[in-house]
């Protein structure tokens, strides 16, 4: 969506009250080749990850963000109480390990956690408090009950009235242009 | 009534009543007024005698009480009009040395080391030789002087708060008339009008009031004023008198002599109702001489033995090999019982006991088979004829000369009456009106006089009626004039010990509120007004020992003491005992004995007398009625019960103290408590004991009946009560008190051991492994010294001295009943006391119970900011700057001996007990845990000596200040490192065991096991 | 993928007769109903609630002026109310947790119309509990020191001490619980921006919901992540109970030294949290009407759940018992007979009626479907739970090693100002959160609904998720995606 817009529209917008129609809309839309297309849900559609081919590195991500909180909680703990300012604690060994674990545990959680959200929020581009989907007043359903289907005046292929006439196919509640 | 228990203002200064309690409505007339107009009333007022009595306080009284929630902007107001008025007074002078800067830095002092001298605290039955530890002009700190032979180098507790009494803020400042400031002169010239009066009639109508002289000036000064008015009255009082004793040496010896027993030199003692190692600074020595051979060694198989018959636990009690409880009352059949056994002439009753048969026939047995090797002595409170008895037993056991002597007493001013019978005729003659000057210097009789006297009536018929003394308590304000007196440590006097021994009292600091001293009165009516005290002591010198006078007095000054002065022994065979027993009368006897900590009452507004638990109950800030078990049972009463004790229609009302190993039948009332004018700590403390006294029965009556009111009162014992039986059983189990029979110990040193000591295996190999690392490659330094501390448990008496001595050394705040009810005492030292056997004749054990500075403390592993450490040379330390309070250390701690700041305790307002405080130690702050420091102070000044002479600290050099003050010599500090010293020594004996030390804790202070020796006889009865 | 029995799952998980629309309707309205609307109950009960607050903040005012003398602790009683009601509160926190992340990854579908509900729970419960570790300090305003930053003193924090890891594990576990909730609730908060038709709340919900569209994209990547934070928060949440249970256990007081500790907190804490869901959600399900949302089903298995972690917790008092008469050791010893019998006893015994006997009554079914009994049950162990915290620590601390330094505790006027405080902070919180915050997740409801616009096809959802919904792929009809089956 960073890209210079080059139309006076973002793209067509078309509203379905089933979920299978999102999905086989979504479907056609890939298989005749568009590749700036999103549809939207009140709710986390499963066959809408395969129809429109989704994937996400996030897992990974976090993985590394627990191993660094790990490192770095153990880190933390060896430099303090061995290198920096080792003292004679009850006659306990300065690198007393079996203690540390504990911390280091919750650093690794820590890391961990924080990585996933706001991995998640990055990628997906949030917070993004503008969006021209918003002009279109029926796309408040969005959140509520109704499916959509959104094909961006970006795409190579996009043309205003072949397009329209594309949505039209799967006889969608309505089609509407977005403006920019 | 717990909420109206006084708590030292000084302790919690901030913490002032809710109520109302401003200048406005103490003074009406200043209400509502500000800024210039408030100044202007001030002046108004300034001449009303309310004004005059709010001027007197520190705080106006309002600002007593420790309540939860203090009204922080009353208090700002109290200190503002404090300040104000004192301002206003512009009378207390301040300690000069804190104003004057120093042009020439005096001789010989080093800023930030204190220097010591030698004085004494004069003390009726015998003072003792003090060293004072002086930091830049303030004494700061009491120690025993070592050259003294009532000291030998340890005091006892009242000795150490006496620096605290010094700079008590409750203490009077200005010279009164009637309520009405005054300068000395007008009081010296009304003096001089009236003594003029009396020279024509050679005294006839002048009285004087003074407490028992001890001091050879003083007495000087008497008799000079004898001279002068030959029939002026000389009454000599104290509450806690010695007349019976005199009688009794009278009709033993026909002239008055104290007996001194040479307890060192005794296999055996038997002490009938006498507690020779209590009673305050005369204790002392008899605790160093007895303690002497209670310390037993490994391969030692004699130790003397203690036979102790009393009615309450004692001091003396609590070390006793066999313990008889025994009403007060049957002490003397007892004794006579005792004599006949001993093949002395004496009439005896019928009623004694088989139990006590047995117990005399054992007794006696033994110390027929100690002749010349034993003592038998008595109590002041016994009757005339067991002084006589105990003189006669002496002399038929061949102990005279051998282990008792008998010395002159103490007494400079030697009486031809009894103290009581002469301050009867006072009375009498204050009734007729044939005083007219009466002179009270030190004395509180309106508080300890005989209540049969009535002597506040009595005293009303005086015309001219002067007091000084160190506070406006009950006498006080009570007469016309009152001089502020001078504290012991900051006048010049003389004093003698019991062995005779004269010490010169020197000051340590000018008088902080320009108080006079009895010897500067005497003066002044003696027309010397000029001659200042320190003129008078050395004029009673010259005289005495003209030659090299000069050279000499330097020496006494600097040894703290006159050499030969001691008194040389009296010989003289006692006379038979005539008369017949006299029938113990049946029914509940009362028994009035000192305070053991407050003594008769004069110390009622220190602190940290009141705050040091009595050494037999652990109780704090009250006195009780204490009684034994099976009377509690049989009348229905629990501890804490308010009972009216009324005998011969006189009755006081007190929290009733189930006392294991009390004697039944027996009531022990402390007096010294209920003081009205003692001051914010003493005030409304316990009730008054002293309402039941007669003249006839100073020390013990019968016929007494108790009586429930039906309220109760907490008692703030700082051991919880708690199921006699479960106590008993869990001590046995967990092996805290070792306790064996001296013989069994002989055969078997070991026996003591429990079998998992010393636990190693307790740490896993790789932990083991790491440390050792550390210690090798240098990251885990190992000091030069290691530290350690070994406390002989057979030793000591739980006298309660080094409970005040570390208080007095490290800054420790006092907190107050109600706090202590919390408990959340303070103390960095406290004495564990337990109890094995039957409740109604248990036997009593002791156990200090300082850090025990743990290898492996628990403490330290759980404080998440590392606040508590371990220094390399193994103290555990407590870093309060670091502390943030979590108290987790504290609930790890097994030994709980950690003290938590719950609330500001330290006084950071009141002036003069800044002064107080040793400069060394921090003062520590709200929300911080303290603990015992092994005296960290003490260990860093000796290194930094060291360190200068580049040699090792040598083992004399470090004495933690327990350790200094002990009487029985109970405690060993050290280097454990070092095999030579003393205390490694003692951690090799075979006796030596830590504390819970299967926790493998590895405590540095560890314990030597008590060892008995019971007669045979009466061990198996 | 046999997760629980079919008969339990065939089950309705909502009322009959509701639409997507109809549900976000339902639920939405509750919080976007105008101000003059909000039902007086809800103004009684924030009255109340604010008394508490009140005397929460006058608590620590005078606390923090004065010093926690002015509550009962003492010597030997170092922790009493103050670390009680942190344990009870961190207890309370866990079952947000639990439900949201550990019923999630056991795809236990009933967990979804409660979860929002448990995790705000966890969210204030943290926040009562955060309060007591900071204050309970003698000197608060020196607590940051128990972090781990680098300062001119050159000091550390001493990682030794469970209270170190009690500041991380709790500093995580309410990071990582607040992170939980704030995802769960973006897409509901833009259903409100987008359902609301005040400007201002458009506004505050828009900024909140951070743009949020239902873009398929996103849901995936926000699918991922909700399941890893279930992952994560699962072996955290047992982690901090454990971590808190460390504070006695490893601790060399007699009563507090054992290994059983870790297990049977965080069974307690379950326990304790279930017990306070089902004291909240029983009124509030009544009060709102949510009885479509709320099913008996769901409260059929919290009483199970109740039931479970009761059994878990009597046993480790069971076993607590044992090791203090197995272990032969004096002071273990007497710490048990000190329980049983001293001074506390009734504590004790009170603790045992409470949290052992009563819950037993859920093995009746009808009773776990009966309201009134429930609501009884989760009073009682509420209570229960905080006895066994004072048994714990106060009966243990009181009587230790030395019998000399035995003492007694009992707490002041500002110890239930302080817990009484504490409790009126949470319910108010939370009632204002009921005010302004969809309080059961919409998206997630709607993927219960029956034929939401599915036709003629049986939903995945309502037998064991993933299974059938890749049954469903199959048969090529659309599947509504649960979390589960990304799992």
């Amino acid at each position: 969506m960073a890209a210079p817009k080059t139309t006076a529209i973002h793209g067509l917008l078309a509203e379905f009250d089933k979920p299978e129609a999102l999905v086989e809309m979504a479907r056609q839309a890939r298989a005749e080749g568009f590749t700036k297309i999103e549809a939207y849900s009140p709710m986390p559609i499963h066959d809408l990850d395969e129809a429109l081919g989704l994937k996400n590195k996030l897992p990974l991500f976090v993985l590394f963000g627990g191993l660094a909180g790990m490192a770095v909680g153990m880190g933390l703990e060896y430099w303090t109480s061995v290198i920096e300012y080792p003292t004679n604690i009850g006659g306990r060994p300065h690198f007393s390990w079996p203690a540390f674990i504990v911390p280091m545990f919750e650093t690794t959680i820590l890391f961990a956690a924080l990585t996933a959200v706001f991995g998640m929020l990055i990628m997906n581009g949030l917070p993004q408090p503008y969006h021209p989907l918003f002009h279109v007043k029926r796309f408040a359903e969005a959140t509520r009950s109704r499916f959509f289907f959104l094909i961006e005046a970006e795409d190579p292929r996009f043309d205003l009235a072949g397009t329209r006439e594309f949505l039209a196919r799967r006889k969608p509640l309505s089609i509407e242009e977005v403006p920019n | 009534m717990i909420e109206e228990q006084p708590i030292p203002s000084r302790a919690t200064p901030q913490r002032a009543d809710s109520a109302p309690s401003d200048v406005g409505t103490a003074l009406p007339e200043l209400a509502g007024k500000s800024g210039a107009a408030f100044w202007q009333s001030l002046e108004e007022v300034s001449g009303t005698e309310r004004f005059q009595d709010f001027l007197r306080r520190e705080y106006p009284d309002q600002a007593e009480k420790m309540l939860d929630e203090p009204e922080r902007r009353t208090v700002l107001k109290l200190m503002g009009a404090s300040l104000g008025l004192a301002g206003l007074a512009a009378c207390t002078k301040q300690p000069e040395e804190r104003i004057l800067p120093y042009a020439k830095n005096p001789e010989s002092t080093v800023p930030g080391l204190p220097l010591y001298f030698a004085t004494a605290m004069p003390w009726a039955r015998g003072s003792i030789g003090l060293l004072v530890e002086n930091h830049q002009g303030r004494p700061t700190k009491i120690e025993g002087n070592d050259q003294h032979p009532s000291s030998l180098g340890a005091t006892d507790s009242i000795a150490q708060a006496s620096v605290l009494e010094l700079y008590d803020p409750d203490r009077s400042t200005t010279i009164l008339q009637r309520g009405r400031l005054q300068t000395y002169d007008d009081f010296l010239t009304e003096l001089r009008t009236a003594l003029n009066v009396q020279d024509a009639k050679k005294g006839a109508g002048l009285a004087l009031l003074v407490p028992t002289i001890v001091s050879p000036t003083f007495a000087r000064q008497m008799r000079e004023v004898r001279e002068l008015y030959p029939r002026a009255r000389i009454v000599q009082w104290e509450a806690i008198h010695r007349d019976e004793a005199r009688a009794g040496a009278i009709a033993a010896f026909g002239k008055d002599v104290m007996p001194a027993c040479d307890f060192d030199k005794a296999k055996v003692v038997l002490a009938l109702d006498s507690d020779f190692m209590g009673g305050g600074p005369e204790g002392v020595r008899p605790t160093r001489d007895f303690t002497k051979h209670r310390k037993v060694r490994k391969g030692q198989t004699a130790m003397n033995r203690l036979y102790v018959v009393e009615n309450a636990p004692t001091v003396t009690g609590m070390m006793a090999d066999h313990r008889l409880p025994l009403r007060s009352r049957d002490v003397e059949n007892f004794t006579r019982a005792l004599a006949k056994r001993l093949g002395i002439d004496v009439k005896t009753s019928a009623s004694t006991s088989p139990q006590h048969d047995a117990w005399i026939a054992a007794v006696a047995k033994d110390l027929q088979s100690n002749t010349g090797a034993s003592v038998v002595t008595t109590g002041d409170w016994q009757p005339a004829v067991v002084h006589h008895l105990v003189a006669a037993i002496n002399e038929k056991l061949g102990n005279v000369g051998k282990t008792v002597r008998y010395l002159p007493p103490v007494d400079c001013l030697p009486q031809d009456k009894s103290q009581v019978e002469t301050l009867r005729e006072l009375a009498a003659e204050m009734n007729a009106g044939r005083v007219e000057v009466l002179i009270v210097l030190g004395t509180n009789p309106l508080f300890d006089a005989p209540a049969d006297l009535e002597f506040a009536q009595a005293i009303a018929k005086v015309p001219l009626k002067i007091h000084n003394g160190l506070f406006l308590d009950e006498t006080g304000i009570q007469c016309d004039w009152h001089v502020p007196g001078a504290h012991f440590l900051e006048s010049w006097g003389d004093a003698r010990a019991a062995d005779g021994t004269v010490s010169i009292v020197q000051p340590l600091i000018l008088p902080l509120y320009g108080g006079k001293s009895a010897i500067e009165i005497a003066n002044a009516m003696l027309n010397k007004g000029g001659e200042s005290a320190y003129e008078a002591v050395r004029a009673t010198w010259q005289k005495d020992r003209p030659d090299a006078f000069e050279t000499n007095w330097r020496r006494w000054l600097h040894e703290g003491l006159v050499p030969n002065t001691a008194a040389g022994a009296v010989s003289g065979t006692a006379k038979a005992v005539s008369g017949a027993a006299t029938e113990a009368a049946t029914g509940i006897e009362v028994v009035f004995r000192p305070d053991p900590t407050i003594w008769d009452g004069r110390f009622a507004n220190n602190g940290w007398l009141q705050e040091n638990p009595k050494p037999a109950t652990k109780i704090t800030w009250d006195n009780t009625v204490q009684i034994a078990p099976a009377l509690a049972k049989r009348s229905g009463l629990e501890t804490g019960d308010v009972v009216d004790v009324s005998v011969g229609g006189r009755t006081v009302r007190g929290p009733v103290w189930v006392s294991p190993g009390h004697a039944d039948n027996s009531v022990t009332l402390h007096v010294g408590y209920g003081r009205t004018r003692a001051g914010h700590v003493g005030n409304d403390a316990g009730f008054d004991a002293y309402a039941l006294r007669t003249c006839d029965a100073t020390w013990n009556t019968v016929g007494v009946q108790l009586a429930k009111v039906g309220e109760t009162i907490a008692i703030a014992s700082t051991q919880e009560h708690v199921d006699y039986d479960i106590v008993r059983e869990e001590v046995k189990k967990r092996q805290i008190l070792r306790v064996r029979t001296v013989d069994r110990f002989a055969a078997d040193p070991h026996s003591l051991d429990v079998e998992d000591r010393h636990h190693e295996e307790g740490e896993t190999d790789w932990y083991k492994k790491a440390v050792q690392r550390e210690i090798d490659n240098g990251s885990r330094p190992v000091g030069d010294y290691q530290w350690g501390m070994v406390i002989d448990l057979n030793a000591c008496t739980a006298c309660g001295a080094c409970v005040t001595a570390c208080q007095a050394e490290n800054n420790i705040a006092v907190v107050g009943k109600d706090q202590v009810l919390r408990g959340r005492e303070m103390h960095w030292i406290r004495i564990d006391r337990y109890f094995e056997g039957p409740e109604d004749a248990p036997r009593l054990h002791s156990q200090p119970i300082p850090c025990m500075h743990c290898e492996n403390a628990p403490c330290e592993s759980v404080c998440p900011v590392g606040a508590t450490q371990h220094s390399p040379e193994g103290l555990n330390e407590m870093v309060y700057n670091r502390c943030v309070g979590t108290r987790y250390c504290s609930n790890n701690c097994p030994y709980k001996v950690r003290r938590f700041n719950f609330l500001l305790y330290s006084d950071y307002v009141t002036e003069t007990l800044k002064l107080q405080r040793n400069p060394d130690v921090t003062v520590r702050s709200r929300g911080v845990m303290e603990k015992c420091t092994y005296c960290v102070q003490r260990i860093n000044l000796a290194r930094i000596a060291s360190k200068r002479d580049q040699r090792r600290i040598r083992e004399d050099e470090i004495v933690t200040a327990c350790q200094q003050v002990c009487p029985a010599e109970a405690i060993t500090f050290g280097d454990i490192a070092d095999a030579k010293t003393a205390v490694s020594g003692l951690r090799a004996q075979p006796h030596e065991y830590g504390l819970i030390e299967e926790l493998n804790t590895k405590p540095r202070t560890t314990y030597l096991a008590k060892i008995r020796n019971p007669n045979p006889e009466l061990e198996t009865a | 993928m046999k997760d629980h029995p079919k008969t339990e799952a065939r089950e309705a998980l909502i009322g009959p007769g509701h639409t997507i629309a109809s549900i976000t309707d339902k639920i939405s309205e509750i919080v976007l109903a105008p101000l003059a609307k909000t039902p007086l109950g809800w103004h009684a009960v924030m009255g109340i609630a604010s008394v508490g607050v009140i005397a929460l903040v006058t608590t620590i005012v005078h606390l923090v002026t004065t010093g926690i003398g002015i509550w009962g602790n003492n010597i030997p009683v170092g922790w009493a109310f103050d670390i009680i009601n942190f344990v009870w509160w961190i207890g309370i926190g866990h079952a947000g947790t639990l439900i949201s992340a550990v019923l999630l990854l056991l795809r236990q579908q009933w967990r979804t119309s409660i979860n929002r509900f448990a995790e705000t729970m966890t969210i204030f419960a943290v926040a009562c509990a955060g309060m007591y570790p900071l204050l309970h300090t003698g000197r608060p305003w020196l607590a940051y020191w128990l972090l781990p930053y680098p300062n001119t003193m050159g000091m550390w924090p001493q990682f030794r001490s469970p209270l170190i890891w009690d500041v991380f594990a709790v500093s995580t576990y309410a990071t990582v619980s607040i992170l939980f909730w704030y995802t769960g609730l973006i897409p509901d908060i833009a259903t409100l921006r987008d359902q609301t038709r005040s400007k201002i709340a458009r506004f505050l919900y828009g900024t909140l919901a951070m743009g949020w569209r239902g873009a398929a994209s996103h849901w995936n990547r926000y699918e991922t992540a909700t399941v890893l934070l279930a992952g994560l928060s699962t072996p955290l949440v047992l982690s901090v109970h454990s971590v808190v249970s460390f504070d006695f256990a490893a601790g060399i007081v007699p009563g507090w030294h054992t290994t059983v500790f870790p297990p049977y907190f965080v069974a307690g804490a379950i326990f304790a949290g279930f017990a306070m869901v089902l004291t909240l959600a029983l009124p509030i399900r009544a009060f709102y009407g949510l009885k479509d949302f709320i099913t008996e089903k769901h409260l059929d298995n919290m009483g199970k759940v109740l039931l479970a972690t009761g059994l878990i917790v009597t046993y480790g008092y069971a076993m607590e018992a044992f090791t203090c008469w197995y272990s032969g050791s004096a002071y273990e010893g007497y710490a048990l007979q000190n329980r049983l019998s001293g001074p506390y006893g009734l504590f004790y015994w009170a603790l045992i009626l409470t949290n052992c006997t009563v819950p037993n009554i859920l093995w009746w079914a009808p009773a776990r479907r009966n309201i009134w009994i429930l609501f009884a049950v989760s009073m009682s162990v509420n209570i229960g739970m905080w006895l066994e915290r004072f048994v714990i620590i106060v009966v243990s601390l009181h009587r230790d090693f030395l019998p000399s330094s035995w003492g007694m505790y009992s707490p002041t006027m500002w110890d239930w100002g302080m817990f009484l405080g504490t409790i009126g902070f949470f319910v108010a919180a939370f009632f204002l959160f009921l005010r302004l915050m969809p309080i059961i997740a919409m998206f997630e409801i709607r993927l219960l609904v029956p034929k939401s616009g599915v036709t003629g096809k049986e939903l995945p959802h309502d037998h064991d998720g993933g299974a059938h919904s890749s049954g469903a792929q199959g048969a090529g009809a659309p599947a509504m995606h649960d979390h589960a089956s990304r799992s």
